[in-house]
């Protein structure tokens, strides 16, 4: 009796309007294996492959299509994709594009090439950077020896190229109230050179790599009919994106190791409602937490 | 056609929006639409509306004002960032503790979107985007086909919004335009000491981006003398913003200063 209780229980999100279209462009591939990382990506894992152009192109024609706002693109790593740079330039002749990296392997001329693309486009592309700590000790136990140099070489490479990068921060911290960890990283990024330093905190999520690493969701935290009682289901990405990967289309980037989450082959299939089931779900709905900048 | 000017948040600056009113009827305005959030950031926002209705200004619901009028807990500007809602908050204290029951009730009697027939075309004025009050519409940040969507969902071939307070229009397929007509109570962040509003000259709808100087050194001293921020009053004094600056996108952030 419980379970069916239960599986009648889970609210479901409508999708709004496709405002937004991500691509796991480098598929789960990383040059890093963070032990908090929510799809555990990682050099060998290989579940979402990489996207070529040639991928990428025909999801690229279905958003304009369906009047896309902005696009984003993530992994895995994907300065890992060798056809990043022409992807980006298809995507910025459309829409404003976002790309998700580790900074790593981010050198002088790669973030010249980015700021031509950027300069060529009436579209603004965002820089997004990770870093998990104000220094190496705190940064690369998470993300691995020596991440925390590279990925500040990279930083000042993209900030001598005109780029003003959001770094983004997962929130491994306790304390609830942010605020001083956000100033404290603002101070650290001018002190490197970033001249306008901005900051985006993210929620962890305890899934993929992180529910080892810590711990996994707990049967209550769940969203249940009264958790979305007057809620405003627009503060939820998933009513107004979706997630492109190699194996088709997601409901979000967080969900794309759960086969319940996959909405279908085409952005067209995907443009339907969710049921909020996952432990993820509670997450982005306590938090207020969006993926996008 | 008759010409019409167009103008977007006040924000309690009443001598930028004195300069602008009068600018427009000295230009023959036929008709003076305001777009919305007449307080925050300003010294004087229980002066808007006397002003509003000394020049007949036919006004559409901001975020600010709706706030004002179901007197909600914080001005719904929509920021993410903390940096600008601390800010963002203090503006909303000091209008909210100014606003008098009148006031209140004039702003829950505004109307959510307006819709004119102009030389043939399909004006639709609101204050965010025509499907919500508090969505911003940036110039780098929004593409052609999202616009083009919104402005057919909308049913309009002319798209007026502001919300971000910054200025720019744009032709899009099928005849459409969207002109986000800026707000005229900050500066543009562009390092000029006006107010930029948007004038449709008879024959025309395309916005001219029209800006109009006024006492800048005396609302900022105002401002001053209020006790409001002195970040509030450096922009007004150098044309620069200086605060809620986070939810800007990359192209519009680099213009800046800050």
């Amino acid at each position: 009796m419980s379970a069916s209780a239960t599986i009648t229980l889970v609210p479901s999100v409508p999708l709004l309007a496709l405002d937004t279209v991500w691509f796991q462009v480098a598929g789960t591939l990383c040059n890093l294996t963070c032990s908090h990382c929510f799809i555990t990506c990682g050099p060998t894992n290989r579940r979402h492959a990489m996207m070529s152009r040639a991928d990428t192109r025909p999801y690229l024609d279905e958003a304009v299509a369906l009047g896309v706002r902005d696009f984003y693109f993530t992994g895995g790593e994907p300065f890992l994709n060798k056809e990043l740079l022409p992807i980006l330039e298809d995507a910025l002749a459309i829409a404003p594009s976002t790309v998700l990296t580790n900074a790593t392997l981010i050198d002088a001329a790669h973030a010249a090439s980015l700021r031509r693309l950027e300069q060529a486009s009436r579209y603004s592309l965002e820089m997004r950077v990770s870093l998990d700590g104000l220094d190496p000790a705190s940064n690369d136990a998470l993300r691995g020896e020596g991440s925390f140099a590279e990925a500040l070489a990279g930083l000042r490479e993209l900030s001598r190229a005109g780029f003003d990068p959001i770094v983004t921060v997962a929130q491994t911290w306790d304390d609830p109230s942010d605020a001083a960890m956000r100033v404290r990283f603002h101070d650290t990024l001018r002190e490197i050179g970033l001249a306008r330093p901005r900051v985006k905190v993210l929620p962890m999520f305890r899934v993929g790599r992180e529910a080892e690493r810590t711990q996994g969701y707990d049967a209550r935290e769940r969203l249940t009919p009264e958790h979305v009682e007057g809620f405003d289901m627009r503060t939820l990405q998933c009513s107004t994106s979706r997630m492109v990967t190699s194996q088709g289309v997601y409901v979000c980037p967080i969900l794309i190791d759960s086969r319940d989450a996959r909405l279908g082959r085409t952005l067209r299939e995907s443009m339907r409602s969710f049921p909020l089931a996952h432990g993820a779900c509670h997450t982005c709905w306590a938090t207020g937490a969006t993926c996008r900048n | 056609m008759e010409p019409i000017a167009v103008f977007g948040g006040p924000y309690g600056n009443h001598l930028a929006l004195r300069a602008v009113l009068e600018d427009a009827a000295r230009r023959g305005a036929s008709a003076i639409y305001c777009l919305g959030d007449l307080g925050g950031f300003g010294p004087r926002p229980g002066a808007m509306i006397a002003l509003l209705e000394e020049f007949q200004v036919i006004t559409v619901v901001g975020n600010y004002d709706r706030a004002l009028a179901e007197r909600q807990p914080d001005c719904g500007c929509g920021y993410t960032h903390p940096k600008d809602n601390e800010y963002a908050r203090i503006a909303y204290a000091f209008t909210d503790a100014r606003a008098s029951a009148q006031d209140r009730a004039w702003m829950a009697r505004l109307p959510e979107s307006l819709r004119l027939l102009r030389g043939g075309r399909r004006y639709l004025l609101c204050h965010g985007s025509p499907r919500q009050t508090n969505e911003f519409l940036w110039d780098s940040a929004s593409s052609n086909p999202f616009l083009e969507r919104i402005a057919a969902e909308a049913q309009a071939d002319q798209v007026l919004c502001t919300h971000t307070g910054l200025h720019w229009q744009r032709e899009l397929g099928m005849g459409r335009r969207i002109v986000n007509v800026g707000a005229i109570g900050r500066p543009a962040n562009d390092g000029l000491r006006v107010a930029w509003y948007a004038w449709f000259a008879s024959d025309r709808h395309d916005a001219q981006f029209l800006p109009v100087a006024y006492d800048t050194d005396a609302v900022a001293a105002e401002m001053d003398a209020e006790g409001l921020p002195p970040e509030f009053g450096e922009t007004i004094r150098t044309g620069w913003w200086t605060t809620c600056l986070e939810v800007l996108p990359a192209k519009e952030r680099a213009r800046g200063r800050w």
